[in-house]
């Protein structure tokens, strides 16, 4: 039992891995399935216990295969990934579940196995990135997992999702670049890869050119993965054409995980005093930030596609994360790391919302959902707690999220900021609106057969995510504890 | 010797709500009215201090902290819900009456919060709940009168959270207590409170919203929205002195907007804007005489206002939904019952001497006048006489006599009839024994209501705006407007404030509205086409221009870090 404990960061990554190519040798989507939730589950215990033992035994250096850092691969958990490493695996367990019965009808009949298998594999991907100590080792992971997002994608069945696919991939593909350029550039700087060495290194070398550029192109190589507006572009209709379950655990995780690595090359290998001293990060995340908010709701507003519409409000409250990073205090830290946490949870509970309504009318228009909040009133409840959650209400995940951030916001005296928050809040409202206005208020469509509520298998997940966005705004200890201490490591900042 | 109340009274409401949509018949009815009930035994076994505390973040909420003043509150708000549910139980909607258990228990919820993130909770509640109540009425002009109903308290809602986030930045406590408009912050909670007790330039969701509901409904809404925002203000801002003009400004506006109205329950629901402002002033001057007349003064107003809508609500009922005044008259014949609760209501509201409106209103008065505030007590006897005018003669007098408008109505069922009985009764008996209320004021009342002076000044009052309104009746009918040239000692005072007033709001608010709508149009226009399905933000993009993006974005870093 110890033995295991003591290997469980690399069983971690290691565990999904091996079951991707298992899902692939099933054959049989039955079987697939439960390989890829048996993987799942494991994943998520092992994230609980490694958030268990950061929080109360400090961080974790694991020696991949016995090589010490910095010559070998280190796995390096603290709070701030194990946190991050929960929230992957347990979305994807619980968005495993409820695959099992809308990935059957929304994507080709005797795929299922490879559907399962690229699941795992892009699972594997996101705990990977999240997980190591080693620069490198991120891009490879962040290869691993987006390959495997565009063949998720690709999978939507509809004519589109091989265009949003595409897409993605000469997106994604770029920013891995990037990332890959500034990483080399700093290996040439320093001669190595393990973040703990570079953090220590690059404070020397803070005025070369090499690790400005080095800076800039991870920066906005991130911001590409993190669908940073102007750089979303290929998010809408990732989102919107890809099956629902994808959608809904790419939505809560993939980019939360981008901008999770944005946290740690910013504050920890950089240093706040670097990234937001010396030089004015400040403003070039803050602007995009702010814009993306505004641009983001506003566009969602407007959608007809109900995803492509949830698509766009990722995009605004992605506005929201990287307007805390932007903040550069450790509270703006803590409000980033607690509303990639909670957005997750919304996005995750809203996407399978509207899975399951989906899987019962095949469209996810809105003028084909009028009337259905009668009809799906379980379904409903999860999209009005979503919904409400998305919006800040109290009592919900959300209002934590905008009570750090706008806490934060003051902290630095940006009071307008405030403001700013408040107004797309607003915005938020009307889209929120929109949807349960159709849902409950319109009669339904004329001539549509009445649906039944989904069936158990999703709308237990569905449920369960829509709970916990509820859960999560009143028993908030977990990730305040969580975010305070990670937000702490983080802002210690080169050396640290 | 109860016990102690360790949790929100409100509780056993919500528990309520929760309970009757599985319930009919007569358990229904037993529930529905036991709820009420608890709740107000609830109420009076809170002990003084904090009762519960619940940890949220690194904060402590003090979700019941209890006092004087949150219990005289929560006492009317329960005895309201009572009598409200009585005056409801022929109600079709299954809908409204949960809605209105849960926002009553906001209310009640509100009184007892002792702190500004528990007190928000239950605000928005009640605004949510509240819209619930209005949607129970079916049909689209109630649902886009709650549309903007809840707009409005969101808007509110989101001022407020805002000062609440800044006074917790500013003091590092959530602690809800007095607070000093000497910050934006605490401005901004003043502004949320503001918009919920109808106060100018967010008078209008009222009058607009209340009349759209059911014939129960509005009885409901008159009572818990406004009242809260009286409480909280009584409990935050006692003596912030820019609540003496706002408040001046609301019980004018509400005279004249009554005045000129024609739908008898938006009459009554100017008079809503009108009372509140008396309260509004009265906690704007801030003595202990003064803010026990404003917390008296809300006791008494929620039990006649409601006494009040319950007649116009019974004439609604009976005559199937006639709501116009020019429609309706003569029903005294047929309806003397109704017609004498209406008229009970119609002095109470009016302060006539032997009636709870002036054992409480009177204490505001008299409190400008020990202030020496001369203006503010001569705005006050002027808007007396208005608040007799249009709620004291007007509203019974085109309801229930006038001419016969040939309307033979039956009376309202028993329990309708029993609710109105009560009330009637409390108008009645407070004014003639004030001693149980002043008993349970907040602060200790040395005050006596029944001097010859006061009596005799408001009978004069009364009697000479009564004169007026019968002489001037045939003007009213013609062009349902009235010029109070006539008037003794204060005429002056009352026609400017009434002109300016009259052409700031009515003529001025049009034109803004109007304006204000093809802006919107045209905003709304401008950003679909940016943000719509094909405009320049929101379409597909060609991959190519995606790339191009990340390329000049990287390259402006680059130049921005060099």
């Amino acid at each position: 039992m110890n033995t295991l404990l003591a290997h469980l960061p690399a069983l971690q990554v290691v565990v999904p891995m091996v079951a991707a190519p298992l899902c692939l040798l099933a054959g049989r989507a039955g079987l697939a399935w439960i390989i890829a939730f048996l993987a799942a589950a494991f994943a998520t215990v092992a994230a609980a216990l490694l958030a268990y033992q950061t929080l109360h035994h400090g961080p974790i250096s694991y020696a991949m295969g016995g090589w010490a850092p910095p010559w070998g691969i280190e796995y390096a958990v603290d709070t701030a990934n194990a946190f991050i490493l929960l929230l992957v695996a347990a979305i994807a367990c619980v968005v495993l579940v409820f695959c099992r019965t809308s990935i059957p009808k929304e994507i080709r009949a005797g795929r299922e196995h490879l559907f399962y298998c690229m699941y795992t594999l892009c699972l594997t991907g996101l705990l990977g990135i999240a997980i190591t100590g080693d620069a490198f080792n991120v891009f490879v992971f962040l290869e691993i997992s987006s390959l495997s997002s565009y063949a998720l994608i690709a999978m939507g069945g509809r004519r589109k999702s091989l265009t949003a696919a595409f897409q993605y991939l000469i997106m994604g593909t770029i920013g891995a670049t990037f990332f890959l350029i500034g990483v080399g550039l700093l290996y040439m700087m320093t001669g190595t890869l393990n973040m703990a060495d570079l953090s220590a290194r690059i404070p020397e070398l803070q005025d070369s050119r090499p690790v400005l550029a080095a800076f800039a192109f991870i920066t906005v190589g991130l911001a590409l993965k993190a669908a940073l507006f102007p750089l979303h572009l290929w998010l809408p209709n990732a989102y919107a054409y890809a099956p629902s379950g994808v959608s809904a655990f790419m939505a809560a995780t993939a980019t939360k995980v981008s901008l999770y690595v944005l946290l740690r090359f910013t504050f920890t290998i950089f240093g706040s005093e670097f990234a937001f001293g010396n030089l004015p990060l400040l403003w070039v995340l803050l602007v995009p930030a702010v814009l993306a908010m505004f641009a983001g709701s506003f566009s969602a507003i407007f959608q007809t596609d109900i995803k492509r519409m949830l698509a766009y409000s990722s995009v605004a409250q992605i506005g929201y994360i990287t307007l805390a990073i932007a903040l550069a205090n450790p509270a703006g830290v803590q409000a980033a790391m607690i509303h990639i946490f909670n957005h997750g949870l919304m996005k995750a509970a809203l996407f399978c919302a509207m899975g399951c309504i989906f899987y019962r009318i095949g469209s996810t228009r809105i003028d084909q959902m009028a009337g259905l909040g009668r009809q799906m009133p379980w379904t409903f409840a999860a999209i009005v707690t979503g919904g409400l959650s998305l919006l800040g209400v109290p009592l919900t995940a959300g209002y934590i999220s905008k009570w750090y951030l706008v806490q934060a916001a003051l902290q630095t005296d940006l009071w307008w900021l405030v403001i700013l928050i408040a107004l797309s809040s607003m915005l938020a409202l009307v889209y929120v609106w929109r949807l349960v206005e159709a849902l409950y208020f319109q009669e339904p469509v004329p001539g549509r057969e009445a649906v039944r509520e989904a069936p158990l298998s999703m709308l237990l997940p569905t449920l369960l995510l829509a709970g916990a966005n509820i859960y999560f705004g009143l028993d908030t200890r977990l990730p305040v504890a969580m975010t305070e201490n990670a937000a702490l490591l983080l802002f210690q900042g080169p050396g640290g | 010797m109860i016990e102690a109340v360790h949790f929100p009274p409100a509780l056993i409401l919500f528990a309520g709500a929760f309970l009757l949509p599985f319930l009919h018949g007569t358990p229904r009815h037993v529930v529905a009215l036991a709820a009420p009930l608890l709740t107000l035994w609830a109420v009076w076994g809170v002990p003084d201090g904090v009762a519960l505390s619940v940890p949220f973040l690194e904060y402590q909420l003090q979700v019941v902290e209890g006092d004087r003043l949150s219990r005289l509150f929560a006492t009317i708000f329960s005895i309201m819900a009572f009598t409200g549910t009585l005056f409801s139980l022929r109600q079709g909607s299954r809908l409204e009456l949960p809605a209105a258990f849960v926002y009553a228990g906001g209310a009640v919820g509100v009184t007892f919060a002792g702190d500004l993130i528990s007190m928000f909770i239950f605000w928005e509640l009640m605004a949510v709940a509240s819209t619930a109540v209005i949607w129970a009425n079916g049909g689209q002009t109630a649902y886009r009168a709650s549309m903007r109903y809840i707009l409005m308290h969101l808007f509110g809602g989101v001022v407020l959270m805002a000062g609440i986030l800044g006074v917790v930045a500013q003091t590092g406590s959530i602690e809800f207590g007095a607070m000093r408009t000497d910050s934006l912050a605490t401005w901004l909670i003043l502004i949320g409170f503001l918009v919920n007790a109808g106060a100018p330039p967010f008078s209008a969701w009222l009058p607009d919203a209340y009349p759209e509901a059911s014939w129960s409904g509005t009885v409901f809404l008159s009572a818990f929205t406004t009242k809260t925002a009286v409480y909280v203000l009584l409990r935050g801002f006692p003596g912030a002195e820019v609540l003496i003009p706002i408040g001046s400004y609301m019980i004018f506006y509400g005279i004249i907007y009554a005045l000129l109205e024609n739908d008898m329950r938006r009459i009554l629901s100017y008079s809503i804007i009108n009372q509140v402002g008396f309260m509004v002033v009265g906690i704007g001057i801030g003595t202990e005489l003064t803010l026990n007349g404003a917390a008296a003064h809300a006791f008494t107003h929620i039990i006649y206002k409601a006494l009040l809508l319950m007649s116009a609500g019974s004439v609604l009922l009976m005559s199937g939904g006639v709501r116009r005044c020019t429609d309706l008259g003569g029903l005294f014949k047929t309806m003397p019952y109704t017609a004498t609760m209406g008229i009970i209501g119609a002095l109470a509201i009016s302060s006539f001497p032997f009636t709870s409106g002036f054992i409480s209103k009177s204490m505001i008065a008299q409190g400008a006048a020990d202030q020496h505030m001369f203006w503010v007590w001569m705005g006050l006897a002027a808007a007396s006489a208005g608040v007799f005018l249009h709620a004291g003669i007007k509203y019974p007098w085109y309801v229930f006599f006038q001419k016969d408008s040939g309307l033979r109505l039956k009376e309202p069922p028993l329990s309708m009839k029993l609710s109105m009985g009560l009330f009637a009764f409390l108008c009645i008996g407070l004014g003639l024994n004030p001693e149980p209320l002043y008993a349970i004021l907040p602060y200790p009342v040395d005050y006596v209501p029944y001097t010859t002076g006061h009596v005799v000044t408001m009978l004069q009052l009364l009697l000479f705006s009564g004169l007026a309104f019968f002489i001037m009746l045939p003007y009213m009918k013609r062009t349902l407007t009235i010029t109070l040239d006539f008037d003794w000692l204060y005429r002056k005072l009352f026609k400017l404030a009434a002109r300016d007033a009259a052409d700031r709001t009515a003529a001025a608010h049009t034109a803004a509205f109007e304006d204000a709508d093809k802006r919107l149009a045209q905003l709304i226009n401008r950003i679909f086409r940016a943000h719509g399905p094909h405009g320049i933000l929101a379409r597909t993009w060609p991959t190519g221009s995606m790339v191009l993006w990340a390329a000049a974005l990287l390259a402006l870093s680059l130049v921005v870090y060099y």
